[in-house]
C-alpha cells in the first residue's frame, strides 16, 4: 500500500517536471527545490540543513524537504528512452594503463550510492592463456549494438537508446532476470534486498538518467552516466582514474577523451589494435579495449592482494 | 429390448457406479491431505511473510546464478502437464482405446501441473506487483511472453479438454447426490449444464473433444519448446543448444508417463480399482515409458556427447564439473536411477507389474525434477568473465530453507488438486468405461 502511494506521488511529480522542463536548464533543479518547499503544509518540528541551489545554507522543517538529485535531468519518460539527440556514445578502455587502482570503481560506487556486492563496474584480473601475462580489466557495460539483454526483456524495461546506451527503466521491470541470463558479460546485478541508500535518494524521482532511486526486486547496472553526459561532462569512472584508463566520446565526432588526452576515436583504434571484447558473440560492445602491451605498470602480487582485501 | 436386459444393464451401471463415484475421505486420505495442507501453509507463509516483503534475499540466488529451483521446478511443472497430450489427445487420435480409465488422470495431472507453472513463476518474480505490466508493456519479441501466451491458451485447453468429457459423469454424480446434500447439488448441477445424456449432446462432445484433441497437440508441444527456448536462446554453455526443444519435450514425456503410473499405481490400490485398472494398462504403459525412455536417451546422448566431444572452453568448463566434478554425483545418480535402471528394468515382463512399475515412476520423477535443476544451475555457475569481486556466497548455490519450503508448497498444491479433484469428481470416466462395457449411451444415468 505505502509503495502504491509512492508511486503516485512520483507521477505526480514526473508530470510536473513535464511541465518545468520548459523553464529550461538549471533554473528547473532550482525551482523543484523551492516550489516543493513552499507547497507542503505539515511540520514534524525536526529541523534540518541543507544548501539551497544559491549556496545559501538555511534551516528548514524535515518534511518539506522532498527530493533532492543531484541531476538536471527531468525528461519525460518517453525523452529519456530516446537519449541525448545526435549523440553516439563510446568507450575505449586501454588496458595497458591498468594497475587495479579502481579509483573507477569506487567513484561509481559513491556517484550512484551503491553499497554491497553490486558492483557495476568491475576490475577483473584476467589471463588469456598460461603463456602469457596477466593483467587487469575494468568492465562496465558494455552498451552492446546488439544486446542480448534487451532482446529478451518482456517488457521493455531495458532497451537501446539512440544515442547508444543501454538503460533501464527500474519503475517498468518486473524483475524476471532473463535479461542476467542473457548478457553474456555478467554485467547485471539484481537487488535482491532493499537496497541501502541516501533517504533523499530513496524517496527521489526515478530517472533513467540517474538510475535512482535503486529500487528491490529489479535488475540494475551501469548507464554511462547519462546525468554526466547530458551536462556536457564525463562518466565518474573517466574523471577518477588517475592512470587515464577510460576514454569517453562521440562517435558522431569521431573523438575520445580521459579529460587530459582526446584522441580521434578511428585513428586510435587502429593504431592500438583496438578490440571489443568477445566479437564473435555478436553483441557488438559500445565499449573498446586497447590491448595489454607495453604496460605502464607491471601485474604486482601487492595489486592483487588488494583487491583480495 | 426386453425388460431381462434392460434390468441387466441397469444392474452394471449400479456396479460401475458403486466402483467409481468419488468416495469420501478414508483416514488415510485424511492424514494425506493433512500433511500436504501443512506443507502448503508453511510454503505460504514464507513466500508471503517472507519473501514479499525482505525480497528475494531469503532465497539462495544471487547475480552469478540468478535462477535457481523456482525456475527448474516450472520447468518440470511445465514438463508433467505434456501429459496430458500425450495420453490423452495422441492415443485417442491413434484409435488406442486402452488408455479410456486413463484420459482423465492425465489430465488432471496435466492442469495441475500448468496451473502451478504459472503461479511458481510469479513466486520467481522480484516484483510479482507489476505482473500486469506483461499485458501494458509486453513485447512480442522476448520468449517469456511467446510462454505467458502459449501456457494460457493451454492452460485453457487443457482444461476443457478434462472438463467437456466429464460432463456425462457429472450429471451422474449430480443424480447420485442425495437432496438434502445442497451445496454439492447445486454445485453438480451447474457443472452439468444441464445435461440430459441425449444423442444430440453426445454428438456434441464426441465433436468438441475431437477438436480440442487435435489442438492441444501442437500446444503441448510450444509450451515446452518455447520454455526450453528461455534457455537456448541465450549464449550460455549448456542452453546455447539447437537441441533443447526436442530433449525438453522428450524428457516431459518421460516425465509425464511416470507421473501417470504413480497415480494409476495409487488410486488402484486406494480405491480397488483393480477391475478398470488392469494389468494390462501396467503392461501397455511400461511398454510406452522404454520407448520415450530411449527417445530421451536419444537426446541426452546429442546434448552431451556432442558439446563433449569438441570441448570448447566455455562447455568444457561446464562439461567437466557435470560429468565428473561437483555436480556428477547428482548427475550420474539421475542418469542411472532417472533413467537408465527404469528402461532395463521394464523391458522385462516381470518390470512391468503394479509395484514395480511404481517404485521405477517415483524414481523416474525424481529424477526428472534434480535433472531439472542440472540443466538451470550448473549453467549459471559457468559464466565467460570470471566470478570474481563478490562475495563468497554468490560463487555457489544450494537452496536456503525458505526457497525449499516455497518449492515443496508448489509441489503439495500439485498434489492436492489432484487429491481434491478425486474427492469429488470420478478419476475414471464412468461414460465411456459403460460405453465400452456395450451399454447404450442413453442407458447411462
Ligand atoms: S554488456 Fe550485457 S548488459 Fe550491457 S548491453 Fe551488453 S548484454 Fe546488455
Ligand atoms: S529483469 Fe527487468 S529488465 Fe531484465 S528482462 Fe526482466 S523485466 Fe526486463
Amino acid at each position: 500500500m505505502a509503495e502504491e502511494n509512492n508511486d503516485n506521488q512520483t507521477n505526480d511529480r514526473r508530470n510536473f517536471l513535464r511541465a518545468g522542463l520548459f523553464l529550461g536548464g538549471s533554473a528547473v533543479a532550482g525551482t523543484i527545490l523551492s516550489n516543493t518547499l513552499s507547497a507542503s503544509e505539515e511540520t514534524s518540528g525536526e529541523k534540518v540543513k541543507v544548501m539551497t541551489a544559491e549556496g545559501q545554507l538555511v534551516e528548514v522543517d524535515r518534511s518539506k524537504i522532498k527530493i533532492a538529485t543531484d541531476t538536471l535531468s527531468a525528461l519525460a519518460n518517453n525523452d529519456e528512452r530516446k537519449g541525448i539527440p545526435g549523440k553516439k556514445w563510446v568507450m575505449v578502455i586501454d588496458l595497458s594503463r591498468c594497475k587495479n587502482a579502481r579509483k573507477c570503481q569506487s567513484a561509481c560506487n559513491k556517484a550512484h550510492a551503491l553499497t554491497g556486492p553490486n558492483q557495476w563496474l568491475k576490475v577483473y584480473e584476467m589471463q588469456d592463456n598460461e603463456e602469457s601475462s596477466p593483467y587487469w580489466m575494468p568492465k562496465p557495460c558494455l552498451h552492446c549494438d546488439n544486446p542480448p539483454c534487451t532482446k529478451v526483456c518482456p517488457v521493455d524495461a531495458t532497451f537501446k537508446r539512440e544515442d547508444g546506451i543501454v538503460a533501464i527503466d527500474n519503475e517498468r521491470c518486473i524483475g524476471c532476470r532473463f535479461c542476467m541470463a542473457a548478457c553474456p558479460y555478467s554485467t547485471r546485478v539484481f537487488n535482491w534486498e532493499e537496497p541501502k541508500q541516501p533517504i533523499h535518494i530513496a524517496t527521489g524521482e526515478h530517472t533513467c538518467a540517474t538510475s535512482q532511486p535503486r529500487k528491490k526486486g529489479v535488475v540494475e547496472k551501469c548507464d554511462f552516466c547519462p546525468h554526466m553526459l547530458e551536462q556536457g561532462k564525463l562518466p565518474h569512472c573517466v574523471t577518477a582514474c588517475p592512470n587515464g584508463v577510460f576514454f569517453m566520446g562521440d562517435e558522431n565526432e569521431d573523438t575520445v577523451t580521459n579529460g587530459s588526452e582526446t584522441f580521434a576515436l578511428s585513428q586510435l583504434l587502429r593504431d592500438k589494435a583496438g578490440y571489443r571484447y568477445m566479437e564473435d558473440l555478436g553483441t557488438k560492445p559500445r565499449v573498446y579495449y586497447l590491448p595489454p602491451v607495453d604496460r605502464l605498470f607491471p601485474f604486482t602480487k601487492e595489486d592483487k592482494e588488494k583487491t583480495e582485501e | 429390448m426386453n425388460n431381462s436386459e434392460a434390468e441387466k444393464t441397469a444392474l452394471q451401471m449400479k456396479k460401475l457406479k458403486e466402483d467409481m463415484l468419488p468416495k469420501k475421505f478414508s483416514l488415510s486420505g485424511k492424514i494425506w491431505v493433512g500433511v500436504l495442507s501443512l506443507i502448503f501453509v508453511t510454503g505460504l507463509y514464507y513466500y508471503f511473510f517472507r519473501q514479499l516483503r525482505e525480497g528475494l534475499i531469503i532465497t539462495s540466488m544471487r547475480d552469478y546464478v540468478s535462477w535457481g529451483i523456482y525456475i527448474s521446478n516450472f520447468v518440470f511443472f511445465v514438463a508433467i502437464s505434456l501429459v496430458g497430450s500425450l495420453i490423452s489427445a495422441i492415443l485417442k487420435l491413434s484409435n488406442a482405446h486402452w488408455q479410456t480409465p486413463l484420459t482423465r488422470i492425465a489430465e488432471v495431472i496435466a492442469v495441475a501441473g500448468i496451473t502451478f507453472a504459472g503461479i511458481i513463476i510469479i513466486v520467481d518474480m522480484g516484483r510479482p506487483e507489476r505482473f500486469w505490466h506483461l499485458f501494458v508493456y509486453g513485447r512480442i519479441q522476448s520468449p517469456i511472453i511467446w510462454d505467458v501466451i502459449v501456457i494460457t491458451t493451454y492452460l485453457v485447453v487443457s482444461m476443457l479438454l478434462l472438463y467437456i468429457p466429464m460432463i456425462p459423469d457429472i450429471a451422474i454424480c449430480r443424480d447420485a447426490t442425495p437432496a438434502e446434500n445442497k451445496w454439492l447439488k447445486k454445485f453438480y448441477t451447474f457443472l452439468a449444464i444441464g445435461w440430459q445424456g441425449t444423442k444430440e449432446q453426445y454428438k456434441i462432445i464426441e465433436n468438441s473433444v475431437k477438436i480440442l484433441a487435435v489442438v492441444v497437440i501442437p500446444l503441448a508441444f510450444s509450451i515446452h519448446t518455447v520454455t526450453s527456448w528461455l534457455f537456448a536462446t541465450t549464449a550460455r554453455p549448456g542452453w546455447d543448444s539447437t537441441n533443447l526443444g526436442a530433449y525438453f519435450i522428450s524428457g516431459a514425456f518421460v516425465v509425464g508417463a511416470a507421473s501417470v503410473i504413480c497415480a494409476m499405481y495409487i488410486l488402484r490400490e486406494h480405491y480397488k480399482l483393480e477391475k478398470y485398472i488392469t494389468l494390462k494398462h501396467f503392461d501397455y504403459m511400461g511398454r510406452l515409458l522404454v520407448l520415450l525412455l530411449l527417445l530421451y536417451l536419444y537426446f541426452n546422448i546429442n546434448e552431451y556427447f556432442v558439446p563433449g566431444f569438441k570441448m570448447k572452453k566455455v562447455d568444457a568448463d561446464h562439461l567437466n564439473e557435470l560429468l565428473t566434478g561437483s555436480y556428477a554425483p547428482l548427475f550420474w545418480s539421475v542418469q542411472i536411477i532417472g533413467m537408465i535402471i527404469p528402461l532395463i528394468v521394464m523391458l522385462f515382463n516381470s518390470g512391468r507389474k503394479p509395484l514395480v512399475m511404481f517404485v521405477l515412476g517415483v524414481m523416474v520423477v525424481v529424477g526428472a525434477w534434480f535433472k531439472r535443476f542440472l540443466i538451470v544451475i550448473p549453467t549459471m555457475m559457468h559464466p565467460y568473465l570470471p566470478m570474481q569481486d563478490v562475495p563468497v556466497e554468490y560463487t555457489h548455490y544450494f537452496p536456503t530453507w525458505p526457497e525449499w519450503s516455497i518449492t515443496a508448497a508448489s509441489l503439495a498444491g500439485v498434489l492436492l488438486v489432484i487429491t481434491f479433484f478425486v474427492r469429488y469428481f470420478p478419476i475414471i470416466p464412468i461414460w465411456e468405461t459403460a460405453k465400452e462395457h456395450g451399454i447404450h449411451p442413453e442407458e447411462i444415468k
